[in-house]
């Protein structure tokens, strides 16, 4: 039993949310997808620890559920959607998450944002036909 | 016979939502995203629609990963948006076209697309905010509207052939149906951005660029790609943009472009919006 090689594994600084990465982190998962409700949510909040084991988070997972590590909740298989729904009412927005994958800060992270944008008004110029106001 | 009066491309990015409920449109870093909207919203208004198809993706509210259909299509009476772990207010509730919905399943079906058919359907950001940008966040939605949600966030995803394909079939779908409805596709999502690891951040206006150009002209292009050089190029979640190609698929090879707009960057993206117009 193996799970197969993917060529997208070999993309840097790049997860790709496939079958194996799913099949390890569903408990996990699981839990978050239950955050859409508001009463799971606050039944979280007074007691993650019990919230956990009710959907078998355990280990790593449990830990940094617990201790709300974003970051490495995402590098342990976390679903980036499914992570949301927790990170986001807590003020950590899916662009803190990117930052914090770099070692950056948001402003920074945004200026990045900004930067791979640059020129583009010449762009579109020169492609002809778009739509600029 | 129901007519399929053309189709458009858009974002369906979480922040845009935010940005119309709390009125920003005309602060300095929205300004030239929603001003470039007005064109296609003129165009929607005269093309006068019955019913509007939109190709999206769900971000794990309605499917969770128990069970992850390639293609699903809602076949309801009324789709409900719903709290998606934000805490934000849901939007009116949408009102749908199941005649339409099964015939489209059925004809899909026959045409060897073994399609999901969803008798209820909660519709995330995915579906709700191209939506609520294009006709602004109303009580009473002016148009029917149709989910057909693409599986574009867990692996092995549909390629961008299979995804031009199941276009293609789907105009001869809504083509076949007996009433003179008049229908427009939207396809929704894209274009390059990567939300997380160490490449967070990425946006490729350069291919984007170019994938406008293709997908209007010659949208086989696309298909040459594997879903990891799409992913090389345009990251992780730009991969989203296969989806329109669902919508490229069902409109005329010969649609006109009416409307091009590009901006970037919205909040982690490059916001794309193309509006093409059936010849008749």
């Amino acid at each position: 039993m193996v799970w197969k090689k993917h060529d997208y594994e070999d993309i840097p600084g790049t997860y790709v949310f496939d079958g194996k990465t799913a099949h390890d982190s569903y408990n996990i998962n699981k839990m978050l997808f239950t955050f859409n409700t508001e009463e799971c949510r606050d039944e979280f909040e007074s007691d993650p620890v019990a919230y956990c084991d009710k959907f078998g988070v355990t280990g790593d997972f449990k830990e940094c559920v617990v201790q709300k590590d974003f970051l490495r909740m995402l590098r342990l298989g976390c679903n980036i959607y499914f992570m949301a729904k927790m990170a986001i009412p807590r003020g950590t927005s899916v662009q803190d998450a990117g930052a914090a994958f770099q070692g950056i800060t948001t402003e920074e992270f945004q200026q990045k944002l900004q930067d791979r944008a640059e020129g583009l008004i010449e762009k579109l110029e020169k492609a002809g036909g778009y739509w600029n106001g | 016979m129901a007519k399929i009066i053309g189709g458009l491309t858009c974002s369906h990015i979480p922040a845009v939502g935010n940005a119309i409920a709390n009125n920003l449109q005309q602060e300095p870093y929205w300004k030239r995203f929603f001003d470039g909207y007005e064109p296609a919203k003129e165009w929607l208004k005269n093309a006068k629609p019955d019913v509007v198809i939109v190709v999206y993706n769900d971000h794990g509210l309605n499917f969770f990963l128990d069970k992850v259909p390639t293609f699903a299509l809602g076949c309801a009476d009324i789709y409900h948006n719903a709290d998606e772990g934000w805490g934000l207010k849901p939007q009116a509730p949408f009102t749908g076209d199941a005649e339409l919905s099964w015939h489209i399943a059925e004809s899909l079906v026959e045409q060897e697309f073994d399609i999901c058919t969803c008798q209820e359907m909660l519709v995330d950001h995915g579906f709700v905010n191209p939506l609520r940008a294009l006709y602004g966040s109303l009580e009473t939605w002016p148009v029917k509207t149709i989910p057909l949600a693409v599986n574009v966030v867990q692996h092995p995803l549909p390629t961008a052939a299979r995804c031009l394909k199941l276009g293609r079939a789907l105009g001869k779908a809504i083509e076949s149906y007996p009433e003179d409805t008049r229908v427009v596709i939207f396809g929704t999502g894209g274009m390059s951005h990567q939300l997380q690891g160490e490449r967070a951040g990425l946006i490729n206006v350069d291919f984007d660029i170019e994938c406008m150009e293709k997908i209007a002209t010659d949208p086989e292009w696309f298909t040459q790609f594997s879903n990891t050089e799409i992913m090389e190029m345009t990251g992780t979640e730009g991969i989203e943009t296969i989806m329109w190609l669902v919508m490229r698929g069902a409109v005329q090879e010969k649609a006109k472009v009416i409307h091009k707009h590009y901006h970037a960057p919205i909040s982690n993206t490059g916001a794309g919006l193309m509006v093409l117009e059936n010849q008749y």
